[in-house]
């Protein structure tokens, strides 16, 4: 019996959110006195064995390189059968691009019932009752999932990564990697920037900002807090920023610790991609914008001439500390 | 070819969210239904492209849901499909809707199967990848560019930090988002055709749901915001940094 943990990784490197599954995964595994054991599927750089300080005992480790690309499919597969080896009771992914694409197919090949986008360890006094967010972020449901294995993916950023002492032991798995249909031609990814949805802090602009020439204010303000740019949906759709930045009901849906939004009227489609952020700032020079109904601390001002202010007061308490 | 473009119905983003049956239920009066957006603007709108370049391009549209799902899938008909399906059953376990979709889907041997990369009421982002399991099909999630050559697809699907281009023979299931298709309106001849388009109903299989919901919960309300005056930005700052602790 175990908890099994998919341990995503990019460019050689453990995700960021896969802390918080690890974490989130050996809580689970303590509550149902069972342990909690990680999978990582393809090559990593990272040292595995210190992924053990957040409570996990054993990391499986399938090691073939065509697993660095990720083929549903296969990882389907693979995943499926690495959980059987170690009696898995529960599955967990993070909620991230990774899991959107494999964990739903691992549950409906395990024939598991899935909560997907769960906020909270499950409810274990009666039955196996999962929280997750729904009505993107404007609630929640408790879902109960009545199948004997169960697959759960954790929202990012909605759960604290907690370390303590250990380390993990790393066993490879022997298991045969079927051949992936999907050839992956090529891998375009911004660099140097944060990626948004992996952001302690977002910086975000609307159609207040007037246009593309003026996103310097912006992006220094991102820059001075090391933060990722986002914006509003008419921003992408005139192209002012490119569609990847765009956050809301139908665009990204993002959870940090601190959303700025800057000349956003806060319309409930784009509050619906934000409104998990843990504190949320706005500046609008109309007070009367529903963004001050959802915010936790606001200016009322003219972006242009807060911002550069904003981004200087930063580097003073910056350099100050 | 045949396309599959799964279709759900939701509430309206603008829809008030509250609860019936001692927060059991979504309380639905009032609500205005929409098709998701997801399923609407990408999905159906691709596969109408697709069809536009080559009309032998035959499309069928799918839902699961009961009879007040119908006004939805006229107008996803209005906009593009050939024939509809509906199979008389509702569910909120993503595994008995994929289960009753594949169903069909292994009937019907699509060369493309479109979902939406999740519905904006139960936010399950789960169809998709389970259809492809279910149908034993290749799956890319995400899409945000969906191309085809001759039998070969071309998606670009989004990672974290930026995207990628997978290739793949068909058939094939694509969770499509913002990207790859753009919005559209119905035409008025769009409109006056689906009220003849078919629109079959079938009864659902039997089978179990893997999941329930026991209830839904609103967040707590809000404290208020605080709000900072224009000219003294560093008292935000030190709010940010002292009370709030997030810089
Ligand atoms: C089905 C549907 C889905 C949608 N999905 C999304 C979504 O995912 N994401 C999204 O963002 N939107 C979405 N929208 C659109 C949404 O309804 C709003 O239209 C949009 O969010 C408004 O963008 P905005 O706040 O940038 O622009 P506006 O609403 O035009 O607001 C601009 C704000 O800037 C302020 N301002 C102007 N000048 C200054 C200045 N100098 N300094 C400071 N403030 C200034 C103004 O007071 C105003 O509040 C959706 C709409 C629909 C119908």
């Amino acid at each position: 019996m175990s908890v099994l943990i998919f341990i995503d990784h990019s460019d050689g490197h453990v995700k960021k959110s896969s802390f918080e599954v690890l974490t989130y995964g050996a809580q689970l595994a303590a509550q149902l006195g069972t342990q909690a054991e990680g999978l990582v599927l393809g090559t990593v750089n990272d040292d595995l064995t210190s992924l053990g300080k957040y409570g996990v005992s054993t990391i499986h480790q399938v090691a073939n390189e065509q697993l660095n690309n990720i083929d549903t499919q296969v990882f389907a597969q693979v995943i499926t059968d690495a959980a059987n080896a170690s009696g898995a009771q529960v599955v967990v992914f993070s909620h991230n691009q990774t899991g959107k694409a494999v964990a739903a197919r691992v549950a409906a090949k395990l024939k598991a019932g899935i909560v997907t986008g769960a906020c909270a360890l499950p409810d274990t006094s009666n039955g196996f009752v999962v929280r997750k967010t729904v009505f993107s972020g404007k609630a929640f449901a408790n879902i109960s999932i009545n199948s004997p294995i169960k697959v759960i993916s954790l929202n990012p950023n909605s759960f604290t990564t907690i370390t303590g002492e250990g380390t993990a032991t790393v066993t490879p798995l022997n298991i045969t990697v079927p051949a992936a249909k999907i050839k992956i031609i090529a891998t375009n990814k911004v660099s140097g920037e944060v990626p948004l949805t992996e952001a302690d802090i977002v910086v975000s602009g609307g159609r207040g900002l007037k246009g593309p020439e003026n996103w310097g204010i912006i992006l220094d303000l991102a820059k001075e807090l090391g933060a990722a740019t986002a914006c509003s949906r008419p921003v992408g759709d005139a192209h002012w920023r490119p569609h990847h930045e765009h956050v809301g009901q139908t665009g990204v849906q993002v959870a940090p610790n601190l959303y700025i939004a800057v000349g956003i009227s806060g319309a409930i489609q784009h509050l619906a991609g934000v409104n998990r952020s843990k504190v949320m700032v706005v500046i609008n020079k109309d007070p009367e914008a529903p963004f001050f109904k959802a915010a936790d601390y606001g200016i009322v001002g003219d972006a242009f001439e807060v911002l550069p202010k904003l981004t200087a007061a930063i580097k003073q308490m910056k350099t100050n500390n | 070819m045949k396309i599959l473009v799964c279709v759900s119905k939701t509430p309206d983003t603008t829809s008030k969210i509250a609860f019936t049956d001692g927060n059991a239920k979504f309380d639905e009066a009032g609500v205005q239904w929409i098709i998701n957006p997801y399923d609407e603007w990408y999905s159906l709108v691709r596969a109408i492209e697709l069809k536009e370049k080559d009309p032998s391009v035959e499309i069928h549209l799918i839902t699961v849901g009961g009879a007040d799902a119908e006004p939805i899938i006229r107008k996803a008909l209005a906009l593009g499909g050939d024939a509809a399906f509906r199979i008389n059953a509702d569910s909120s376990d993503s595994y008995y809707i994929a289960a009753q979709i594949a169903e069909k889907a292994k009937q019907e041997s699509y060369d493309i199967i479109f979902t939406g990369k999740e519905t904006i009421d139960y936010n399950g982002s789960s169809i998709g990848g389970m259809l492809a399991e279910l149908t034993n099909l290749p799956f890319v999630s995400l899409a945000t560019k969906f191309e085809l050559t001759g039998s070969t697809a071309s998606i670009t699907r989004e990672i974290e930090g930026g995207e990628e281009v997978a290739e793949v023979i068909l058939p094939v299931v694509v969770s499509c988002q913002k990207g790859v298709a753009e919005q559209r309106i119905p035409n008025m001849r769009g409109i006056m055709a689906a009220r003849t388009k078919p629109l079959n109903v079938k009864e659902p299989n039997n089978l179990d749901a893997l999941t329930t919901i026991v209830s839904f919960e609103l967040p707590p309300a809000k404290a208020g915001v605080k709000l900072v005056d224009a000219d003294n930005v560093n008292e935000l700052v030190r709010l940010l940094h002292e009370e709030a602790k997030v810089i």
